[in-house]
C-alpha cells in the first residue's frame, strides 16, 4: 500500500495508472513479453495492416449505417427530399438508403467510407495474399495461416456482395437476380434453395433482411474470428523478412512493438482512415439514387458488378453458346455450372498450393527468409499464370465497355477473351519463369564479375575493357541468400517398389527446377576475383604508364 | 552453369532406396557465401544535427496541430452546412464534413509516422526465434496429459460408449438445419405460371394502359405487363419478374415461323419474354436493323425474327414466345399464357407438370 501510494506520487499519473492496472490484471508480464518484440519493416508488409485497418473502418462506418437503415422489402411510396424519385413505389429499404443519403448530416459521407473501403478491403487483401505467395511466405510453419488468410479473403467477398445488395436498388436488385439464375441452374436442388433463399418466388420480401442478418452478423463475426486466428498465427510464428545480411531462419531481425512500431504501424492506420476519408468525400462510388428502385422490368446498359465479383461476372459471360444439355426430362445447365465450377476449382487450387509445393520440395524445416520472386522461378510463372487466369475472367466482365468504348465488335471481344483465358495464362508462365531466370543468371553474374562500372580503359596492348566493381559482402550476400533445390528421381521406396506417388514428385520437382540457376559460392567468386585482380593491376599498371 | 551442384543433387543413385532428408530437395552448397552479419546502423541526420532534429519536431508538432484544427473544422462544418431540400448542401455537407475529419486523421496519422521515422531509433535489432515445434520433454508431457485422460475416461477401450456418441454427435445437429426449412415454401409450379390468362390485354410497363395494334409501328418496341398488374398487390414484384414482356413490330416478310407457332403473331407484332433464359436479366435491348435482341448482363443475343433463338452469348435457349391476338376494339390480347416456363433453366423445367 505504502509503495503504491509512493510510487504515485514520484511518477505521477501514469505511473499510477500503470500500477492500478497491473495490481488488477497483472499487465506488466504481458508488455514485457511483447513489448519490445522485433518486427521486421518493408513496405510489402503494409498491404495486410491496410486489410486489417480497412476492415475496422467498415466496422466503425457500418455500425453508423445500422442506426439508419432499415432492411425492409415492405412496399412504401417515396415522399423524401430526392424530388425525382417522389411519389414513386419502393421498398423500405431502398428509401431509407435514400433518407440515410439525403437526410442525415453525414449520410452520403459514411455511406462512401464504408463502401469505398469495402473495395480497398477485398483489394489489400488480395494484394497481400499475393504478396505472401510470390514471397513464399506461406511456407513451413506457415500453411495453415495461409488457408486461414484465403479463408478471410472469401469472406471479404461475402461480406462485400450482402452487403451489396442491401439498399435494394436496381442495380443490387439485378446482382441478386443474376445469383437467383445460376442458383435455379444447380441440379436437382437449385429450385429449393431458390425459393428456400428468397422466401419464395424472386424477389420476395424476405431477401433483404436476410442478406441483413449475414451482413452485419455473421460474416463480420467470422471474419473477426479469422482474423483474431490470423493474428495470434502472425505473433506465434513471428513475421517473416525479406533476405539480406544477418536474417536468418533463426532470428527475426527489425524494430521494437515499443515504440517504434507502435507509432508506426498506429500512425499508419490513421492514414489509412483518412485516405478513405478523402476519397469519400471526393468521389461518388454506388450513386443509388440515379438507379431507383428495383424493378424486375428494367435494367441499365453497361452494369458492373463491385470490382471483386467482376471475375466471377466474367466467367458466366466467358461460357460458349448452346452449353445446356438434357438429361431425360431434365435440363443440365453446363453454362452455369461450367464457370461455377471452374472458379471453385480456382479457388482450391489457391488454397491448397502450399502443399502441393511442399510435397515437390520434400523441404520439412521452417521457413523465415523470404524468397525474392525471381528465386523461385516456376512458383513465381505458376502465380504469373493465376493472376493473368483471374485478370482475364476479370476483364471478361466488362466485354461490353470495352466493345463499347473502343468501339469494337462485341462478339470478337468475348471471343478473344474466351482465347486469351487459354492462352494467355500460358504465355504468362513461360515470360514470367524467363524473366525469373534471367535475373537469377544477372544476380549470379553480378556476384561473379562485380558491376559494370561504365569506366572503359584501354590497355597497353590495345585492347578495351571495362572495369567491374565488386559487389560489397552485404549486397553480395543478398544476391546468393538463397534455397537451391534440384530435381531429383523416382526412387525405390524400402520394399524396392517404385511408386506412382514418387515417380509423379520427380515430375514434379523437373517441372519445377530443371533449369535452376544455383547460387554462386564462395569457390567460384574467388576464383572470379583472382582474374579481376589480375585485370585491374594491368589497369593500375596502364594507368601508372600514362602518367609518366 | 550449375553443373558442380547438379552432379551433388545426382550422386544419390536412382537406384538407392527413398530417404528423407529435411530440407528435402534443397542441396546445401559446402562453400557457399558467409553472411557477414547486419549491415552496420546508418547514421540519419536527425541523429546527428541538432538543428534537424529541432525540425523534424517542429514538424510532428505541426502535423498535430493540424489534425486538431482539421477535428474542430469537421465540428464546425456539421452545424456549418446543413442538409435541405436543395441538392448541393448534400454535396457541401459530404465534402467540408469528410475534408475536416480527413485532416484530423491525417495529421496523426503521418505526423506519428514522421516522429517514429525521424526520432524515434531506427537501429535494426535481431531476436531469436525458437522452433514452434514444442521441445521433446513438453511434447512427451502432452502425450502422457491425453494417455492418462484416455485411460481415466476409458475413451479408447470402451467401444460403444465412443461409437454411440459419434452417433449422437452425427445426429444431433440435423434438427438444427431442418428447422431452416421454412425459410421458403415448395416451389411447386410457380415457376410454370405467368400472371398471362387467356384474353389478358397487353399493358404498357409500367403505366398499366393497353396497347392497340394501330399503335405499334414497324420497328418500334414496347414493354408491356399484363393488364391489372398493379404496384399496390402484395405479390407485384414477384409476378413482374415472371410477365414482363417484349413486344416488337417488323415487317412480316421477315418472320420465320414455325407451322406450330404461326398464328402467334399478328401482322409481324411478336411478343416475347423479356427475362434472359441464361440468369434471367430483363433482355431490355433491342437492335432495329439486325433484329437482335441483347441482355446487357452477359451479352446473350436472340434473333427475334427467327423464334428468338440464341445466337451468341452465354444462354441456350430462346426466349419464350407469348401468343397474342386482336380483339374486337383493336387490343393486343394474349391467346394464353406462356407455353413454357421463362426465364433461367432449372432441372425440371421440361418435366410435365
Amino acid at each position: 500500500m505504502s509503495n503504491t501510494a509512493t510510487a504515485k506520487k514520484k511518477n505521477g499519473f501514469l505511473a499510477g495508472t500503470a500500477n492500478y492496472v497491473d495490481e488488477r490484471v497483472g499487465v506488466a508480464g504481458v508488455l514485457k513479453e511483447f513489448g519490445r518484440k522485433i518486427f521486421p519493416d518493408h513496405w510489402s508488409f503494409m498491404l495486410g495492416e491496410v486489410a486489417l485497418y480497412s476492415f475496422l473502418v467498415l466496422l466503425l462506418s457500418g455500425t453508423f449505417l445500422t442506426f439508419f437503415f432499415q432492411p425492409s422489402m415492405t412496399d412504401v411510396v417515396y415522399n423524401g427530399v430526392y424530388a425525382p424519385l417522389k411519389g414513386a413505389h419502393m421498398s423500405i429499404a431502398y428509401a431509407s438508403s435514400l433518407d440515410i443519403t439525403f437526410e442525415v448530416r453525414g449520410g452520403l459521407l459514411m455511406r462512401q467510407v464504408h463502401h469505398w473501403s469495402a473495395l480497398l478491403f477485398v483489394a489489400a487483401a488480395g494484394l497481400h495474399m499475393l504478396r505472401v505467395f510470390f514471397t513464399g511466405a506461406f511456407r513451413k510453419p506457415r500453411e495453415l495461416n495461409w488457408v486461414v488468410g484465403f479463408v478471410l479473403f472469401v469472406l471479404g467477398m461475402a461480406a462485400g456482395f450482402t452487403g451489396y445488395s442491401l439498399p435494394d436498388d436496381l442495380l443490387s436488385g439485378n446482382g441478386l437476380r443474376i445469383i437467383d439464375g445460376m442458383i435455379k441452374g444447380v441440379p436437382f436442388i437449385g429450385t429449393w434453395i431458390s425459393t428456400l433463399l428468397f422466401g419464395g418466388e424472386f424477389p420476395g420480401h424476405s431477401i433483404v433482411g436476410r442478406l441483413y442478418s449475414l451482413h452485419i452478423m455473421l460474416v463480420p463475426a467470422l471474419i473477426l474470428v479469422f482474423l483474431a486466428i490470423h493474428l495470434v498465427m502472425l505473433v506465434l510464428h513471428k513475421h517473416t523478412h525479406y533476405s539480406g545480411a544477418g536474417r536468418k531462419d533463426t532470428n527475426v531481425v527489425g524494430y521494437p512493438l515499443m515504440p517504434v512500431y507502435v507509432a508506426k504501424a498506429g500512425g499508419f492506420f490513421f492514414i489509412v482512415f483518412g485516405v478513405i476519408m478523402l476519397i469519400a468525400s471526393f468521389f461518388t462510388i454506388n450513386p443509388i439514387w440515379n438507379y431507383g428502385g428495383y424493378d424486375p422490368s428494367p435494367v441499365s446498359a453497361g452494369t458492373q458488378p463491385d470490382w471483386y465479383i467482376g471475375w466471377l461476372d466474367g466467367a458466366l459471360r466467358l461460357a460458349p453458346t448452346h452449353l445446356e444439355f438434357m438429361i431425360g426430362d431434365n435440363t443440365l445447365s453446363m453454362n452455369i455450372l461450367l464457370p461455377l465450377v471452374i472458379s471453385l476449382v480456382f479457388l482450391a487450387l489457391v488454397a491448397l498450393y502450399p502443399f502441393f509445393e511442399n510435397w515437390v520440395t520434400g523441404d520439412k524445416r521452417e521457413h523465415h527468409v523470404l524468397d525474392r520472386p525471381r528465386n523461385a522461378p516456376v512458383r513465381t510463372a505458376i502465380g504469373a499464370a493465376g493472376v493473368t487466369f483471374y485478370a482475364v475472367l476479370w476483364a471478361g466482365a466488362s466485354t461490353d465497355l470495352i466493345a463499347t468504348n473502343f468501339k469494337m465488335s462485341l462478339n470478337q471481344v468475348l471471343v478473344t477473351m474466351q482465347i486469351s483465358l487459354i492462352i494467355l495464362p500460358i504465355v504468362a508462365f513461360m515470360v514470367t519463369k524467363r524473366i525469373c531466370l534471367s535475373l537469377q543468371r544477372k544476380d549470379r553474374e553480378i556476384a561473379l564479375h562485380g558491376r559494370e562500372s561504365g569506366r572503359i580503359v584501354r590497355l597497353p596492348h590495345g585492347e578495351y575493357i571495362e572495369v567491374h566493381e565488386a559487389a560489397n559482402e552485404y549486397d553480395l550476400f543478398k544476391l546468393v541468400d538463397y534455397k537451391d533445390y534440384q530435381p531429383t528421381l523416382a526412387r525405390p521406396n524400402a520394399e524396392g517398389k517404385i511408386t506412382i506417388s514418387a515417380r509423379l514428385r520427380a515430375t514434379a520437382s523437373r517441372f519445377y527446377f530443371k533449369d535452376s540457376v544455383s547460387p554462386a559460392t564462395m569457390t567460384e567468386i574467388e576464383a572470379n576475383a583472382h582474374h579481376a585482380h589480375e585485370i585491374e593491376e594491368q589497369v593500375q599498371k596502364a594507368i601508372e604508364n600514362q602518367k609518366l | 552453369m550449375s553443373e558442380q551442384s547438379k552432379e551433388v543433387a545426382t550422386t544419390n543413385h536412382s537406384s538407392e532406396a527413398e530417404h528423407v532428408y529435411d530440407g528435402g530437395l534443397n542441396v546445401v552448397h559446402q562453400d557457399a557465401v558467409k553472411d557477414p552479419g547486419i549491415e552496420p546502423h546508418r547514421v540519419r541526420m536527425t541523429d546527428k544535427s541538432p538543428k534537424h532534429e529541432k525540425n523534424a519536431v517542429r514538424q510532428v508538432v505541426a502535423l498535430f496541430t493540424l489534425s486538431m484544427l482539421g477535428s474542430a473544422f469537421a465540428l464546425y462544418a456539421y452545424f456549418a452546412f446543413p442538409i435541405n431540400e436543395d441538392l448541393t448542401t448534400v454535396r457541401n455537407n459530404t465534402l467540408f464534413l469528410g475534408v475536416g475529419i480527413t485532416l484530423g486523421l491525417l495529421g496523426i496519422g503521418i505526423g506519428a509516422v514522421h516522429w517514429a521515422k525521424t526520432l524515434m531509433p531506427d537501429n535494426e535489432v535481431a531476436e531469436d526465434r525458437h522452433a514452434i515445434r514444442s521441445p521433446e520433454d513438453k511434447r512427451a508431457a502432452a502425450i502422457e496429459v491425453i494417455n492418462l485422460a484416455n485411460q481415466e475416461s476409458g475413451f479408447s477401450r470402451r467401444k460403444l460408449i465412443r461409437r454411440t456418441l459419434y452417433g449422437a454427435l452425427a445426429l444431433f445437429p440435423l434438427p438444427g438445419i431442418i428447422i431452416f426449412g421454412d425459410l421458403g415454401p415448395n416451389p411447386g409450379d410457380k415457376l410454370r405460371h405467368t400472371a398471362w390468362k387467356q384474353g389478358t390485354r397487353l399493358a404498357r410497363d409500367p403505366y398499366g394502359t393497353p396497347i392497340k395494334a394501330s399503335e405499334i409501328t414497324e420497328g418500334s418496341v414496347f414493354h408491356v405487363i399484363p393488364e391489372g398488374l398493379n404496384p399496390e398487390q402484395e405479390d407485384y414484384l414477384e409476378q413482374k419478374s415472371k410477365a414482363a414482356v417484349l413486344l416488337v413490330r417488323v415487317d412480316p416478310k421477315n418472320l420465320i415461323e414455325s407451322d406450330e407457332k404461326k398464328d402467334w403473331s399478328y401482322q409481324g407484332i411478336v411478343a416475347y419474354s423479356k427475362i434472359c433464359t441464361h440468369v434471367g436479366c430483363p433482355v431490355a435491348l433491342y437492335e432495329q436493323t439486325t433484329h437482335h435482341l441483347l441482355c446487357p448482363c452477359h451479352q446473350s443475343t436472340f434473333d427475334l425474327v427467327d423464334g428468338c433463338k440464341v445466337i451468341f452469348g452465354p444462354a441456350s435457349r430462346p426466349l419464350p414466345q407469348l401468343p397474342i391476338y386482336v380483339d374486337e376494339e383493336g387490343y393486343l390480347r394474349a391467346q394464353s399464357d406462356f407455353h413454357e416456363p421463362v426465364g433461367p433453366s432449372f432441372w425440371d423445367r421440361s418435366a410435365k407438370a
